[in-house]
């Protein structure tokens, strides 16, 4: 069985198909309809609820942490131990007045920020967590941060990111919920420090499995190898929704103590297989503020919330953005089964089109990226049709070094250019021992189509795929040799043009 | 900033011109708003979904439903056969199949019907089905289905002067064409019907839809009942856009057929990517023009051939292509012109009406002759824009209507000032001559677009209005809710002819057995035609009051007024309320229909000449851009807007229309790619592949404004229609794009770029204005500035 809170109510269920989504499980197991199907694919943010989590901060005891989600993509199951927030529990009289509401829903009533209406209690509940994680208005930018994954077709935005400002300046209003969150939470340690299962649902001969340490995880995988690895679900789920596949069991890795640990060991850091991006984005981005655009671009707030970089890399996926940075840094992947542990290079754990290395029984426990050379340069650029929350086209990595001007160690790793995230081997043999300058991108530049062939698709032709791959290494010479501040590139209005997200 | 705040009408005294909420906004921010798939199902509810062809064009040879069949959970399987009335349920001309029995016309076509206990099994069952097909070659190429003259319906032209002639003397002529993509309407509510049958022995129909008539008229027919036999209901939809005008029915109407046979509830709802693939879009269209003009830029005559791609069947093709023709000319005088509308045959999903229903398709072109006369003559932009626009004296249409209201050159020169255009252009050349990979592009254009349905009969409405005994106002109309704002618009004129508080009036769901015989909600017809009737329908019992109380108290009736929730007269008062238990006392009848129908319009399809219109409405963009030429990637940066919509009835409700249509046509014209395979599958068949404007993409600044303009005709409340005309306020944008491009080299030459204008297509029109200039550098002999 499991557990969770759900708005104020404690829920035990045991009985369900592992493949069910919070989101169906809402609406038809409980009635509660607030929350809205409007892809079933985690692309529009209709079904955006809040979902809050223990975490400890320092050495005081653990707090609920609230943060978006899809509902459409995470699973039931991953709601053991969470407690649920649904748009039901924002306001409850169902006869309230403009004045009863919470100061996010009177801002959008009062800013017209609804027409259809159908977008709009997932955009509430996104406003709602930045209400609750930021204590005044946090600025326009993180307001589209927040939002990016919410798509509205009626209102082209305006009053709702005025109403982000505005529900700032009412009167704060607390957690309504905090009482009842930390008396859940109470009971489910006391509950746990003698629960000898692990936390499961089942229905008929399928089951859904939370194992909440390393050693659960790689028995489980051991006994079941045909067994799918599921985290936030942001990919693995549209397979059971859009492609009706029903598998008879899955695992959880979102709760396994040590697939969710992010540290910086001196060495480099270390991120848990199933830490989401949320969780390591900040970290990584101290030492690597170049990806930090990249990051913020990676799907939507409600995707990093729940996405990992164990996910992104297990399901191999071509166009996935995690894989050509990884792979640019030399990053290695920690793979563990009953049998033991090895390392693998990122690098060389793809083996074909959503292919890898791993084995039926091993699992994916952490990657560990080495400690940057003080002289390392980093570009990372990402070309998609929409700016936010959308697959690259293309991705391109690049990372030099240098001694002097002259280039001494160079990876650059592509995605979108081929079945597999893959290195540019020719460009880099051009530009290894190259001088640092302008001319030697562009010679670079002229000889990546020596490295991919890449396809036409639905995103762009081949031909475009190469020019612009070309034209960024051409870009990546100017923010090189150029005095160019790259981290903060949208102030540079010569390099990148100004979206208003940058 | 949005200037809607300043309400100016707020003197009146009522609630005509004050920023209402939108009447559902406390239940949509909440999630207690109900949208049809959010209703308790009835108890035995069962859940249909329709099986696909696997082919674009063929013939079904064999079906196999044994594994489906055996499913648990599988009720029955419907096909063609058990349709007892009309399979073909084309909302004007025939031509769409409710389930094929035997020709396939397009992708993902339905075929047959499963019922099953739940939506899952339902879906599941669906793809179990095999289905055995012969398949014949399709045609999806535009060009191809010109040249085979592949029509749904036949060609129509507009004829003013002679063209050829004007042409062919003119000092200056030029020729261009334009691929124009499609749109998805993504409503966030997908389709969506659940029916079941009532206890008159008839059914119940609840349904997303615009049209909740033609709904009832298809359901009635295709289960060969008489009208009466159905009643439909819409609360809200989810959005719709014009793809919930025709593009319900069938949904609702398969429902209705397993309700039928079956005796129970059943609801219809598709997956967003069946969604995608089996309900049409906005026409993509293949455009050209011929043009011959003075040095001054001034069109002396035009040519031009908008070609729709229409799908597979009539729908409503042919009032979509005639408005793309109505609206060839935007804002802008041809004094000769010929214009041709084909509406091509493919074998695609069948497009719809989307937004400005080919209004858009149309006026792109008008656009494009004016930017790209402006190149030739190395003028600005605006300069032939303005000179060419109508004014008294050169005022008459290619389809003969003499346009009456000239307000667009003021408009015009205000945002012209307002948003500092000439001096933003100068800072523009200069940033673009010092940036090597940014270039930004500056562009304002107009908006004209004709208001009225041009098929004459639907341009009416019903009303319903009761006054209970307390005061309190119950209010239908034979509109439908679908985000716009509509139902609180008629409520504020409800509200405001009984003189009483917004809040006094209640609105509920609109009913085919309220309203009868109702046209779509579609045209931004809403609020004139229901908005009238409604008022109609409270001028009615407001007369009998005064009647009333002139008989009832002895004073002359034109001393009475309705105001403040109070009826004054003659040394005399007493409030609404009180008003109407006496009158009710009294027994005067409180209730009452209103109907209204849409003066002075007339259109001679023969001769193509007439009054299509009831008037125009206007607007004016100016959009800056900035566009990277290594990447194509391009986004907007600032945009201004100043939009006539007559008198405001709900100034915060049009800004929002106005407003949201501008970012959905922005999206049309950039980053909504929609593409079909080689083989006729639509390949971008979800959120995840087609895109629709985020959050960030709105541009950084946004200003608004309301040009302060009544309506010179009777419209109500001397207010304009506003859904449709701001989405072409979005060519600003292309345009823009375009003159971003052209600062590659220095403004000589102009590239042309089909839409979306996608990073993609962006960096090929970046590549060609490149290879213009190489090539201009190498030849001691320019060319033609233009190509």
């Amino acid at each position: 069985m499991i557990q969770f809170l759900l708005n104020n109510t404690p829920v035990t269920v045991e009985n369900s198909r592992p493949t069910i989504t919070l989101l169906d499980w809402l609406r038809k197991d409980r009635g509660l309809v607030g929350t809205k199907e409007g892809c079933a694919s985690g692309d529009c943010g209709a079904c955006t609820l809040l979902v809050g989590e223990q975490v400890a901060h320092g050495s005081s005891e653990k707090q609920w942490r609230y943060k978006t989600i899809n509902s459409c993509l995470m699973l039931l199951g991953n709601a053991h131990g969470k407690h649920i927030v649904t748009v039901e529990a924002v306001t409850q009289n169902l006869y309230a007045d403009v004045d009863e509401l919470h100061p996010v829903q009177k801002a959008m009533v009062e800013s017209h920020g609804s027409q259809c209406g159908f977008c709009t209690p997932g955009i509430i509940m996104s406003l709602l967590a930045l209400y609750i994680n930021n204590a005044s208005y946090p600025g326009k930018k993180a307001v589209i941060h927040a939002l990016g994954g919410n798509l509205c077709r009626c209102t082209g935005y305006q009053p709702i990111l005025k109403a982000a400002e505005k529900a700032f300046e009412y009167e704060r209003q607390p957690v309504a919920w905090a009482a009842t969150a930390d008396s859940f939470a109470r009971s489910l340690r006391n509950a746990g420090n003698s629960l000898k299962e692990i936390p499961s649902l089942r229905f008929e001969q399928n089951h859904f499995y939370v194992p909440q340490s390393l050693k659960q995880l790689v028995n489980l995988k051991n006994q079941c190898p045909e067994a799918r690895l599921i985290a936030g679900g942001t990919d693995l789920s549209i397979e059971f929704t859009q492609q009706l596949t029903e598998p008879a069991i899955i695992i959880s890795v979102t709760q396994v103590t040590e697939l969710i640990q992010v540290s910086d060991s001196g060495d480099g850091l270390v991120i848990g297989a199933a830490a989401t991006y949320a969780d390591f984005i900040e970290l990584f981005c101290r030492h690597y503020p170049e990806s930090k655009e990249l990051f913020e671009r990676l799907g939507s707030e409600q995707i990093r919330n729940g996405g990992t970089l164990g996910g992104s890399l297990g399901n191999a996926s071509p166009i996935g953005d995690p894989a050509p940075l990884l792979i640019a840094l030399d990053a290695t992947l920690e793979l563990v089964s009953i049998a033991g542990t090895r390392h693998v290079k990122v690098e060389d754990f793809f083996t074909g089109y959503r292919q890898t290395v791993l084995t039926a029984n091993e699992v994916i426990r952490q990657v560990l990226i080495p400690k940057r050379p003080a002289s390392l340069k980093l570009a990372s650029h990402k070309i998609s049709k929409r700016f936010e929350d959308d697959i690259s086209t293309v991705c391109l990595v690049l990372a030099v070094d240098h001694a002097d001007d002259q280039i001494t160690a160079v990876r650059c790793a592509m995605g979108g250019m081929a079945a597999l995230p893959a290195r540019a081997k020719t460009v880099e043999q051009q530009l290894l021992g190259a001088s640092l300058s302008q001319h030697s991108f562009n010679q670079a530049a002229s000889a990546l189509a020596q490295d991919f062939s890449p396809m036409s698709d639905v995103r762009a032709s081949a031909e475009y795929r190469l020019t612009v791959s070309q034209n960024l290494l051409t870009r990546i010479g100017y923010e090189f040799c150029q005095p160019i501040d790259v981290v903060n590139v949208a102030e540079q209005p010569a390099v990148r043009i100004a979206h208003a997200s940058l | 900033m949005r200037h809607f705040e300043m309400d100016k009408l707020k003197a009146r005294g009522g609630s005509v011109g004050q920023s209402k909420f939108h009447d559902s906004a406390v239940k949509q921010v909440c999630g207690s708003a109900k949208y049809v798939d959010d209703n308790p199902e009835p108890a035995g509810c069962l859940h249909a979904y329709p099986v696909l062809a696997p082919i674009t064009r063929g013939v079904v040879k064999s079906i196999d439903t044994r594994k489906a069949e055996a499913l648990a959970g599988v009720v029955r399987i419907f096909t063609a056969s058990d349709v007892p009335g009309k399979l073909d349920i084309g909302p004007v001309f025939p031509g769409d199949i409710l389930l094929t029995d035997n020709e396939i016309q397009y992708h993902n076509q339905p075929v047959l019907l499963v019922v099953a206990k739940s939506y899952d099994v339902a879906r599941r069952a669906a793809r179990m089905v095999e289905i055995e097909c012969r398949s014949s070659e399709a045609v999806l190429d535009i060009k191809t289905a010109v040249e085979q003259q592949n029509w749904v319906r036949p060609p129509h032209s507009l004829q003013r002067g002679d063209a050829e002639a004007a042409i062919a003397n003119a000092a200056h002529t030029l020729s261009g064409e334009l691929h124009v993509g499609g749109q998805e309407h993504f409503y966030l509510e997908g389709q969506v019907a659940m029916t079941a049958p009532n206890e008159d022995g008839g059914m119940s129909v609840y349904c997303s839809t615009q049209h909740p008539t033609e709904v009832q008229h298809l359901v009635a027919k295709v289960l060969k009942q008489p009208f009466h036999f159905v009643t439909v209901e819409t609360r809200r939809m989810g959005g719709a856009f014009g793809g919930k005008e025709t593009q319900a029915a069938p949904w609702a109407c398969l429902a209705a057929l397993a309700t039928y046979h079956l005796g129970c509830a059943v609801k219809l709802r598709l997956a967003r990517a069946d969604d995608f693939r089996l309900t049409g879009k906005r026409h993509p269209f293949y455009n050209h023009y011929r043009v011959g003009f003075n040095d001054d830029g001034l069109v002396e005559g035009v040519h031009i051939e908008v070609n729709g791609f229409c799908g597979y069947s009539p729908d409503l093709s042919d009032a979509i292509v005639d408005r793309a023709m109505f609206h060839a000319d935007n804002a802008y005088y041809y004094p000769a012109a010929k214009i041709i509308g084909n509406r091509c045959k493919t074998n695609t999903m069948s497009h719809t009406a989307f937004r400005g229903f080919g209004g858009p398709q149309g006026m792109i072109v008008a656009e494009l002759i004016m930017d790209d006369i402006a190149a030739a003559l190395g003028k600005d932009p605006l300069d032939v824009r303005k000179a060419n626009l109508y004014q008294p004296g050169r005022d008459v249409t290619p389809y003969h209507q003499t346009v009456e209201q000239h307000v667009m050159g003021d408009m015009i020169a205000q945002l012209e000032r307002d948003a500092d255009y000439r001096q933003r252009r100068a800072a523009i050349k200069q940033h673009n001559s010092n940036s090597p990979f940014i270039k930004k592009g500056l562009s304002m254009t107009p908006v004209k677009f004709g208001i009225s349905f041009t098929v004459q009969h639907l341009n009416q409405a019903g009303a319903l209005v009761h006054v209970y005994s307390d005061g309190s106002i119950h209010l239908n109309h034979g509109g439908t809710e679908m985000g716009q704002g509509l139902n609180t618009k008629v409520a504020q004129i409800v509200a405001h002819a009984f003189g009483v508080d917004f809040e006094t009036v209640g609105i509920t769901a609109t009913r085919t057995d309220k309203v009868p015989n109702t046209s779509p909600t579609a045209a931004s017809s809403g609020t004139d035609l229901n908005g009238m009737a409604a008022l109609n329908a409270a001028n009615t019992i407001k007369q009998r009051l005064v009647d009333f109380i002139a008989e009832y108290f002895g004073v002359e009736a034109e001393s009475v007024e309705f105001n403040n929730n109070q009826v004054t007269y003659d040394n005399g008062q007493i409030s609404f309320a009180e008003l109407a238990n006496l009158a009710y006392m009294k027994r005067i009848s409180l209730s009452s229909t209103g109907y209204y129908a849409t003066p002075k319009i007339h259109y001679d399809r023969e001769k193509a000449e007439g009054r299509p219109f009831f008037y125009y409405a206007h607007g004016v963009a100016l959009s800056e851009v900035e566009v990277d030429v290594l990447t194509g990637e391009n986004t907007v940066t600032r945009v201004d807007i100043l939009h006539d919509v007559g008198s405001s009835i709900n100034p915060a409700l049009d800004v929002g229309q106005i407003e949201g249509a501008f970012i959905q046509g922005m999206g049309w014209l950039t980053t909504e790619d929609l593409q079909w395979n080689d083989d006729g599958k639509l390949a971008s068949f979800g959120p995840a592949t087609y895109k629709i404007p985020a959050i960030g993409d709105t541009p950084a600044e946004f200003n608004v404004s309301l040009y302060d303009s009544a309506n010179p005709e009777t419209s109500v409340f001397r207010s304009k229609a506003v859904g449709e005309p701001p989405f072409m306020l979005c060519f600003s944008v292309w345009s823009a794009i375009r003159d971003a491009v052209s600062s590659i080299t220095d403004y000589r030459y102009l590239p042309s770029i089909d839409t979306p204008a996608t990073p993609e297509r962006v960096l090929n029109a970046v590549n060609v204005s490149k290879a213009w200039l190489a090539k201009q550098t190498s030849n001691a002999e320019p060319e033609s500035t233009h190509v």
